[in-house]
């Protein structure tokens, strides 16, 4: 009878507890704003439409989509990204190819054209907005983390 | 009652005969209305005909009547709702005849006699599930670039002219296209602006398309 009540009050706590940490920690993107309130969006930004190469971060970067797609279509039936950047189209787009990486399926196989897996293209490549981000990012590229001077560093070179 | 029918004349002869009289009453003068009666009875009745005829035309021209069927209710016409040329920040609305029907007179009744067999779609079910629309949309899709190919996009040119084009205003990306290829006659608008106001069919081999 003890063992259950004890276990009973330990559940409750555990149960409180954790609510209490849920609220505090999923609450980044939607503010303080309580869960059956609705919060006022932040208001849109257009695509960035440069048409300028935008740097990686790290080599194995997905490139960023420089200009807008909006309206593009990519689904089972067509995909417009491929209508210019498809090997057999850049000579008249003038776009950077796909990398050849897309045309190998998951067993390495190179396929004649874009393996299935890597057709979705926004699955990685994303149009940007010029918004400040709701949760600050504190990635350090490896060059600039690099040129970071160690205490033993001077003993190094 | 036999002998009546067996004396009264075959429908033949009395349509024959029925034809020959009015062709004696228009071919003589009348004999009750004077000319300018005559004259002003033509015109009212020719008014009234023509505006009649061009006012039923221009209500098939309308987004109402194409979307009074479900047809175009429940595909084309919800693609288009999602499109910039539905709606946009100036606020201008592209509706179907816009770009679907010409707007110059002779090419309009040719694009309506054409329709005739939209009609004849219609009544005989040709595309009346969402899965049978799908199966024709490849072929109903290739109509219309064939159409805005020949005519060089004509219905993108009511509102889009090369001339009135600004290309300072536009992205790089979009200026050096438009220079390279619509400005020198290369292309055309539907070459590489397909499926701009609706869902594109299977793509696979129509060319400069993966």
């Amino acid at each position: 009878m003890t063992s259950k009540l004890r276990l009973t009050i330990a559940a409750a706590l555990m149960a409180a507890f954790s609510t209490v940490a849920l609220a505090q920690s999923f609450s980044a993107l939607r503010g303080s704003t309580p869960l059956n309130e609705e919060t006022t969006p932040p208001p849109l930004t257009p695509e960035m439409n440069t048409s300028v190469r935008e740097p990686r971060s790290y080599p194995e970067q997905p490139p960023v989509i420089p200009h807008s797609i909006e309206g593009y279509e990519v689904s089972r039936r067509a995909n417009k990204c491929l209508s210019c950047h498809a090997r057999t189209r850049i000579q008249e787009s003038q776009a950077p190819m796909i990398s050849v990486t897309h045309f190998f399926d998951r067993d390495g196989q190179t396929l004649a054209s874009v393996s299935p897996r890597r057709y979705f293209c926004t699955e990685c490549h994303v149009p940007q907005h010029n918004v400040r981000p709701p949760v600050e990012n504190d990635f350090v590229d490896i060059d600039t983390l690099l040129k970071v001077k160690g205490p033993d560093s001077g003993a190094r070179r | 009652m036999t002998t009546d029918d067996a004396r009264r004349p075959s429908f033949w002869r009395r349509f024959l005969g029925f034809a020959r009289e009015i062709w004696g009453v228009m071919r003589r003068p009348s004999a009750i209305f004077s000319l300018g009666v005559l004259v002003l009875s033509g015109f009212v009745a020719g008014i009234i005909f023509w505006g009649g005829f061009n006012t039923a035309l221009e209500l098939t021209n309308t987004e109402a009547f194409c979307v009074s069927c479900h047809e175009m209710r429940d595909n084309v016409f919800q693609e288009l709702k999602t499109t910039v040329h539905y709606t946009n920040r100036s606020g201008v609305r592209a509706r179907c005849p816009d770009c679907h029907v010409p707007h110059n007179w002779t090419d309009k009744i040719a694009r309506k006699m054409q329709a005739s067999k939209e009609v004849w779609g219609k009544i005989f079910g040709t595309i009346n599930t969402r899965e049978k629309f799908l199966d024709h949309r490849l072929i109903l899709a290739e109509h219309e670039w064939a159409r805005m190919k020949a005519n060089d996009s004509l219905e993108c040119r009511n509102c889009h002219s090369a001339e009135s084009m600004d290309i300072t205003r536009q992205s790089p990306r979009a200026a050096e296209a438009h220079q390279r290829f619509l400005f020198t006659g290369e292309k055309t608008c539907i070459d590489c602006h397909k499926g701009i106001a609706h869902h594109l069919p299977d793509m696979s081999n129509v060319p400069g398309w993966q």
